[in-house]
């Protein structure tokens, strides 16, 4: 083996972007295992989850991913990602963890009657924390990326929590060479992002062509919406008051990013493939959470909410 | 991004987006170079910086910004809130843009002295360094520093980007003589590959798509340009074949698997490969890729091997091509950068961490510091956050690299502070030391079982800490009358006693207290070996070095007893005279005073000194002794 002929892939092309985004993340996701007493996956049915999923599985083959998979039903989530939910985690086996704050549900909290912060706070923030201090997971794995949001451009692949799950912007740990320190005192945990320099792009581009399923609310179809504050709410059940003017109209739209459902602006599409969406997302210029009611709520939305333990 | 979706060809596009490569580089300059108008200017360029974002950045530029009512591009990528109230870059952040040919991941490091550490660390992973210069200021101390840390990191090309050069007029002689000045000093610090280009971020001349009219001088390339033709990540897939072990994976008895990533070279079915530190030789029999079963891989694959031979293998080995294989050693010369607040003591004992080895390190000699302004070295006795060291390194087991020069991952580690778990020090190996291999432990025919059956006794080593005055010499004698009536041979190492010989050389400061109780620990040692009991009375303030006191004798010997004497009656006992000295000034580094005390968290035995006389607590801990040691 000589230097200089062996920076090339078999088929003689260089390792590609997405190649090198799967690899590290798969590395991530190996190193999470290796190093925490109780590891376990966030999953939430979206498309950065069902990627996620994908990498699990790679990283561990031909064994199965040694951690159980958790996801915080808010209950105001899409039916079909429920529906799409169930039927990944009955097909490929998955030790599937399901949590909802049951204190905050007993109380009727929801978007509609509490609003989009309040809700978040107890249904998700809230609930997660429960999970994660139920279980003792020391490490839960998320999809989260460096691309969606000014402060998420600041975490770090390990991101350490202190007690009681909080972020604290100033001591996070450096991670030269991506070494990640994962020395943690009792009741301290870290949230580990092996998407963490994936786009909404390669989100795509990846479920294009590892042939990913995803949840159907992706693609173009007629659905019942009403427009509220510039955003277009899909009506999943008869939940959500309409307010007096609003009238349900039939509109071909589709989702981005897939959150609470009176929380989440669908986008008028006709994209119907994945390549439609490839096509879409080159030729729109509206960031992925910007159909997402809370990010606007104040400036610097996300970094209070990350202090108090959000994702 | 000008790439468009034509309306057919779908299929050609998916693959050339899918084809892009990557580049990492790293952004820094001073604060007022107009790093984050640049970045602001390639993010929203390249069309990276979505509608939605600009329109939260406009609000924010009204009520935030510096440019009046017009958008200030900074607020793009000044995101978290106290950085925007301070009107400064806090931490590293990490950007994503796109170019026609490839993705590039950027490195944004702040610009202030004070967080060199986010500058190495957006280093250390970067293939390219952009180092900015405001034309009108010239080469300033900070962007040799900078300069200076990218090389120390391992960072070979640098584009310099001398900016504003709207600002003196796009004036061909002020930009040569930044070029040529900058290119003297990297030639210097070994930096082989400079590009400069002058450019405006406030106007875009020389930056993305548009190439300036005001300086028809130029005709290098744009900053775009320069970063589209740099060499993406050579250092990492050339080389011999490295595969740092993340795990040992045995799904099923009949799979047994290597997991790790290929951080040099490239690997190939039915190749020869050696395991390091064991040295073990096997060769390839399979190998899955993310891709599945592949013949050969690449560096930067994540994989699994499968070995022909069924041999020992596990988190924290390296595999290598036998060929070249990697140095193992338990000490090396390394250059440290210091990333925590605390700062390095050399002999204090840290956990380092490789890229999947883990152990525990001693800086056994700091050589000297580089002054972070004539990058000199300088005699230093500890390294502060952000000072840069070169460092001589002890392990307690030994492990596999190579030379950071040769390899940024398997030359690579880092330091974790024991108590707090920070993550500390940054290190870069420059050479295995063979000392240890020249100096083999010899065994001898009598040892310590022989000698303390001879003496009929179990051999302990007694550490009395606590503050000056708490009572630890008085109760430390005491206990030795008592254990001599008993019959047991003792020798008590009075820290003060000590000073008068051994330790005489050292002072009170931080690292003068850590090599004196490592001393004292050494010689505790040698004497429980002879099968003694031996009692230790010293202050010993650092929960670090008791716990490297503890480490050093076998399991179970060792008793941390705190002596617990509240400051205010150590004071007023002041046997020596040290509290009203200290008080008065006249003496620096006083325990309690001036100088911290971490008292134990979990000690063997506690003894209240300002509640009992020390007759009564030597006999206490006596009583302990005698129903632990028999």
């Amino acid at each position: 083996m000589s230097a200089g002929d062996t920076k090339y892939t078999s088929n003689g092309l260089p390792l590609s972007c997405l190649d090198r985004l799967e690899s590290e993340s798969i590395h991530i996701f190996r190193e999470a295992v290796a190093e925490f007493r109780n590891p376990v996956m966030l999953y939430s049915g979206g498309k950065d989850s069902s990627v996620m999923l994908k990498l699990a599985i790679k990283a561990f083959a031909p064994g199965k991913p040694p951690f159980p998979v958790l996801h915080i039903d808010t209950g105001w989530k899409f039916r079909e990602t429920i529906h799409f939910r169930d039927e990944i985690a009955a097909r490929l086996g998955i030790d599937l963890i399901v949590h909802t704050n049951s204190a905050g549900a007993a109380e009727g909290i929801g978007p509609a009657s509490h609003g989009a912060r309040v809700h978040t706070d107890i249904m998700k923030t809230e609930a997660l924390k429960q999970a994660l201090d139920k279980f003792g997971f020391d490490a839960a794995l998320g999809g989260a990326r460096r691309d969606e949001d000014a402060t998420r451009s600041k975490e770090r692949v390990y991101s350490f929590r202190g007690k009681a799950h909080r972020w604290d912007p100033r001591s996070q740990r450096p991670e030269p060479w991506n070494f990640c320190n994962a020395c943690l005192a009792p009741g301290e945990s870290v949230r580990v992002f092996p998407l963490s320099d994936w786009t909404e792009l390669d989100i795509w581009l990846y479920i294009h062509r590892e042939r990913i399923p995803v949840v159907p609310l992706y693609f173009a179809a007629l659905r019942p919406v009403v427009r509220r504050d510039g955003a277009l709410i899909v009506l999943d059940d008869d939940r959500l008051p309409l307010e007096p003017g609003e009238k349900p109209e039939e509109i071909l739209t589709r989702f981005r990013t897939l959150g609470c459902w009176p929380l989440t602006g669908a986008v008028e599409s006709a994209a119907i493939s994945v390549p439609d969406i490839v096509r879409e997302l080159l030729e729109c210029r509206l960031s992925e959470r910007a159909g997402r009611a809370i990010d606007r709520d104040r400036t610097g939305s996300m970094e209070y909410r990350k202090r108090d333990g959000y994702f | 991004m000008t790439v468009r979706a034509p309306s057919d060809g779908l299929d050609e596009l998916l693959a050339g987006l899918q084809g892009k490569d990557l580049l990492r580089f790293v952004i820094c300059g001073s604060v007022d170079d107009g790093k984050s108008t640049l970045l602001g200017r390639l993010l929203c360029e390249s069309r990276t910086v979505c509608a939605d974002h600009l329109v939260v950045a406009e609000t924010d530029s009204r009520r935030y910004g510096t440019q009046g009512d017009d958008l200030d591009p900074a607020l793009l990528v000044d995101s978290l809130l106290s950085e925007r109230e301070q009107g400064i870059t806090i931490d590293l952040a990490w950007r994503i843009f796109e170019s026609e040919r490839r993705r590039f991941v950027v490195a944004d490091a702040p610009g202030h002295e004070q967080y060199t550490r986010n500058m190495a660390t957006g280093a250390s992973t970067a293939d390219l360094a952009v180092i900015l210069v405001d034309a009108s200021k010239g080469i300033v101390p900070q962007t040799r520093l900078h300069s200076y840390i990218a090389s120390l990191m391992g960072v070979r090309q640098v584009v310099l980007a001398v900016n504003k050069m709207d600002i003196v007029d796009f004036s061909q002689p002020i930009f040569d003589a930044v070029a040529e000045g900058f290119s003297a000093f990297a030639r210097k610090i070994g930096v082989s590959k400079v590009v400069a280009v002058p450019l405006s971020a406030l106007t875009g001349d020389n930056v993305f798509g548009i190439r300036s009219d005001a300086m028809p001088w130029y005709d290098g390339p744009t900053l775009l340009e320069a970063l589209d033709a740099a060499e993406p990540g050579c250092r990492k897939a050339v080389g011999s074949f490295r595969l740092p072990v993340q795990s040992a994976v045995r799904p099923s008895p009949e799979f047994r698997g290597i997991s790790g990533t290929i951080v040099s070279g490239s690997v190939e079915c039915g190749m020869a490969v050696s395991v390091h530190p064991s040295g073990y030789r096997s060769a390839v029999e399979r190998i899955i890729a993310p891709s599945g079963s592949v013949r050969s891989a690449v560096a930067g694959q994540a994989i699994t091997l499968v070995l022909t031979d069924d041999i020992d293998v596990g988190r924290g080995d390296i595999v290598a091509s036998p060929d070249c294989e990697p140095a193992v050693a338990d000490q090396f010369a390394a250059n440290l950068i210091w990333l925590d607040d605390s700062p390095m003591l050399p002999e204090r004992t840290y956990a380092v961490r490789f890229a999947t080895a883990s152990s525990t390190a001693r800086v056994t000699d700091l050589v000297h510091r580089v002054d972070m302004d004539t990058l000199q070295p300088l005699f230093a006795k500890k390294l502060e956050l952000n000072q840069i060291g070169y460092c001589k390194i002890a392990l307690d087991h030994k492990v596999a690299f190579d030379p950071y020069s040769e390899n940024r991952r398997t030359g690579a580690f880092v330091l974790i502070d024991r108590y707090s778990n920070a993550t500390a020090g940054a290190g870069m190996i420059e050479f295995p030391l063979r000392r240890a291999a020249n100096t083999v432990w010899r065994p001898m025919a009598i040892d310590k079982a022989a000698r303390a059956a001879d003496k009929g006794q179990r051999p302990c080593v007694v550490w009395l800490t606590g503050l000056s005055g708490a009572g630890k010499s008085t109760i430390a004698d005491r206990l030795e009358q008592k254990l001599h009536a008993f019959g047991s041979h003792t020798y008590l190492l009075d820290g003060d006693n000590l000073r008068h010989g051994l330790n005489r050389d050292l002072g009170f400061t931080d690292a003068d207290r850590v090599e004196n109780v490592r001393r004292v620990a050494e010689v505790a040692k040698l004497m429980a070996d002879a099968g003694l009991i031996v009692i230790v009375s010293l202050i010993s303030p650092f929960r670090a070095e008791r716990r490297m006191a503890r480490d050093l004798m076998e399991d179970g010997e060792f008793v941390e007893v705190f002596v617990d004497t509240p400051i205010g009656v150590c004071e007023e006992r002041d046997p020596k005279g040290l509290y009203r000295k200290a008080r008065a000034g006249e003496l620096a580094n006083f325990t309690g005073i001036d100088s911290p005390y971490e008292a134990p968290e979990d000690p063997e035995v506690v003894l209240k000194g300002a509640e009992k006389d020390p007759n009564t607590l030597a006999e206490l801990l006596h009583a302990h002794l005698r129903s632990s040691f028999g």
